[in-house]
């Protein structure tokens, strides 16, 4: 029994897995039916064969590939185990020399004698403001996909949806650096003005000096995550099979109620996958952030007044001047970061494994 | 069920009035809208609580409230609701344009004003506070080294990544792997910036440079390989998967053998499509200064050795220009950052067109 037509009709099965994974709304069911035809039993025989075939050889180019693509692969299980690897094993000298808790000690100073540094107020921030700017790019981003996929003229919807990609690429250092120089006039004078009429809200409480706060942190970071949680939930809505659509508006559903009970439902996974990466961007997001915050330690729900911090901004701020214990302790804190956000993530690609076709563009 | 014609577009011509709902006039709109902003303005300025933004923000309240309101009356409940969805998705649109349009214009406007050829040709070299001069050109080249050597290190191991979960993995190995692919696209730079910090810079160049740790130009680009490995592996595997089987089935049919299918027609069919995985990938790394922060250190000379001594990068001139105290430094900063961002949109750009024309997109 020759290894060729094994291998062909092995290569049929991948054949036919590629058109099961890419369910189309046309046609897709014809395919699909089609499968098993094609389909090999595993552990079956293949079939013809025949004596002119070549012999499968012990060490030919084809296992020498076959190895070398295994490696490959291998190479990101072992880069993931080293991250966590490598980070266990600078952080643990660092946590064993810290005089307080680690978990609850409000304050950073690991370069001292006594090194006293704690995670609870940067986790803290680093949770409010990856959540406010959720809260306030979710709702947004959806109107845009939903005006881009259902409302604009075809041509200036993929114009537009090609520019949003686009802004999605621009790097967060300029973002932090427009919030620094010229948001922050707008938010300061927005916070004077909530801290005048509001501020018997805990919230916008506070004396001052208001401006390099938590508000335009969040801010911010909802206007760099709104370009990747935009284009993500278009291309779901764009998915939306047209024939749900038109039996919508077929039985005489308007617009939004098409909207409501076409292509949001059928969107819901993708959305919530969208959510998710912009989650999972904002936790980790360093640079504009480290540029907007105010440096402080506390946890403080005051959103106005200077102040908020995050893991990834105090990394960035304190590795400058820390010293061996401090370094351990910033890499303690980025195991911190690193387990939050792999935590959000596996949740997220769980939510996609479902649905399959939504993940085309999630890279 | 008269009431439930709601299609705006394909109105029947000869139509009696009777069967049609009955709807808006065209004026309405508009009129709320004048309506809702003069109440907004008398509101406001009467009580004095704010300036023209408030105005604007409390008029489309307004608005929002008065055109339910009277859709509510004359069509409907839900043709009030549509109404009023559309407006406020319409007005999501307007909120999210004005940050992204100040964003772009900021960059033009305050980037021109050292868009010079002496920024391109200098570095921060002996540049003190009070000199108006100064360039990035060690910037550029750090950055242009890094993520060379980066696209260098991660398109092999990327593309060979997913030839092996496309065409040979299969069980819960090549489940994991793909797993853990996913997983990697979502670490944090900073993350991997320390990742290279704990792994490289403290643990392995001691051995090269007398047992002190180095940071180097290098270990920007391992921590820039770490982050741009799991986008090249998932856009060429979905490259990959989109080769039409026939393709494999014909060259089996000749006797060729798998590898040799899968290097001389299974990836060169799919080639513009990992072509622009990989250049998308270069432009995210590109734009990356935590990393490079962590492992690089900066730098104000003009060092081409990546693998000796501190190297900058164009994403940390910005970050260290920004800080800076100068009056001088603003201006550089920003013009570093136009520079930055022409770079990734030309990559990004280029990408884009080329998987426009790529005969196997989706």
């Amino acid at each position: 029994m020759g290894e060729t037509p094994h291998r062909s009709a092995d290569a049929g099965t991948g054949g036919t897995r590629v058109t099961q994974s890419h369910e189309w709304p046309a046609g897709a069911s014809a395919r699909v039916a089609e499968a098993p035809v094609s389909t090999r039993s595993p552990g079956g025989t293949g079939l013809g064969g025949g004596g002119a075939l070549p012999r499968s050889r012990k060490f030919g180019a084809e296992r020498a590939f076959r190895g070398l693509t295994l490696a490959a692969g291998t190479a990101v299980l072992v880069i993931i185990a080293a991250i966590a690897i490598f980070l266990i094993a600078k952080a643990v000298p660092a946590l064993r020399a810290n005089t307080e808790n680690f978990w609850t000690y409000e304050g950073w100073s690991p370069n001292e004698t006594e090194p006293k540094f704690g995670i609870g107020t940067l986790a803290f921030g680093t949770v409010l403001s990856a959540a406010l700017a959720l809260l306030m790019a979710v709702p947004v981003a959806l109107g845009i996909a939903l005006y881009l996929s259902h409302y604009a003229p075809r041509r200036l919807g993929t114009a537009l949806g090609f520019l949003i990609d686009l802004l999605a690429a621009v790097p967060s250092v300029v973002f932090g650096l427009w919030g620094r120089d010229i948001f922050i006039n707008p938010v300061r004078d927005f916070s004077v003005w909530l801290n005048k009429y509001f501020s018997w809200l805990p919230i916008f409480g506070g004396d001052g000096p208001f401006g390099k706060s938590i508000m335009l942190g969040a801010l911010v970071l909802a206007i760099m995550v709104l370009p990747i949680i935009t284009s993500l939930s278009r291309e779901v809505f764009l998915q939306t099979p047209t024939a749900n659509e038109e039996a919508a508006l077929a039985l005489g559903a308007t617009r939004w109620e098409m909207l409501r009970t076409a292509v949001l439902p059928y969107g819901r996974p993708g959305i919530i996958a969208a959510m998710m990466l912009g989650l999972g961007r904002a936790l980790g997001e360093t640079i504009a952030l480290a540029m907007t915050l105010g440096i402080t330690f506390g946890v403080s729900f005051n959103l106005i007044q200077s102040g908020g911090n995050t893991i990834a901004a105090n990394i960035a701020n304190a590795f400058g001047e820390a010293n061996e214990t401090g370094r351990g302790a910033l890499i303690a804190s980025g195991l911190v970061l690193f387990t939050i956000t792999l935590i959000v993530n596996i949740t997220a690609r769980a939510i996609i494994h479902r649905r399959r076709e939504f993940t085309e563009s999630a890279a | 069920m008269t009431t439930t014609v709601t299609s705006h577009r394909t109105r029947p011509p000869a139509q009696p009035d009777s069967l049609r709902a009955k709807r808006l006039p065209w004026y309405a709109a508009p009129a709320i809208a004048v309506a809702a902003l003069a109440l907004s303005a008398v509101i406001v300025y009467g009580t004095g609580v704010g300036g023209l933004v408030l105005v604007v923000v409390l008029g489309a309240i307004l608005y929002l409230v008065g055109l339910f309101a009277a859709a509510n009356a004359v069509e409907g409940r839900r043709s009030a609701r549509n109404r009023t969805w559309s407006a406020l998705i319409h007005s999501a649109f307007v909120l999210a344009v004005l940050p992204l349009v100040s964003v772009v214009w900021t960059l033009v406007s305050k980037g021109a004003e050292r868009f010079d050829a002496n920024f391109f040709q200098t570095s921060m070299n002996n540049i003190g506070a009070r000199d108006a001069n100064g360039g990035a050109y060690h910037a550029i080249v750090g950055t242009l080294e890094q993520v060379g050597i980066a696209t260098v290190i991660t398109v092999p191991l990327g593309v060979l990544c997913a030839i092996y979960i496309v065409e040979y993995g299969r069980g819960k190995f090549a489940f994991a792997i793909r797993f853990f692919v996913d997983v990697m696209t979502g670490i944090p730079s900073i993350v991997s910036g320390l990742f290279v910090l704990a792994f490289w810079v403290l643990v392995v160049s001691p051995w090269f440079n007398d047992g002190r740790p180095s940071f180097s130009g290098f270990a920007a680009a391992l921590a820039l390989s770490v982050l741009m490995l799991p986008t090249i592996v998932r856009s060429t595997e979905e490259m990959l998967r989109l080769v039409p089987a026939p393709l494999r089935e014909g060259a089996y049919a000749l006797g060729v053998p798998k590898w040799k299918t899968i290097l001389r027609v299974v990836v060169p069919t799919a080639l513009p499509g990992i072509v622009t995985g990989v250049m998308l990938a270069i432009a995210r790394a590109a734009g990356e200064t935590a990393p490079v922060l962590l492992v690089a250190g900066g730098g104000a000379a003009i060092n081409t050795n990546p693998f000796e001594n501190n190297q900058s990068s164009l994403s940390l001139f910005v970050y260290q220009q920004a800080g800076d105290a100068s009056k001088y430094a603003p201006a550089r900063a920003w013009t570093a950052a136009l520079t930055l961002v022409a770079l990734v949109l030309i990559l990004t750009i280029a990408a884009k067109l080329l998987a426009r024309r790529n005969r196997l997109s989706r």
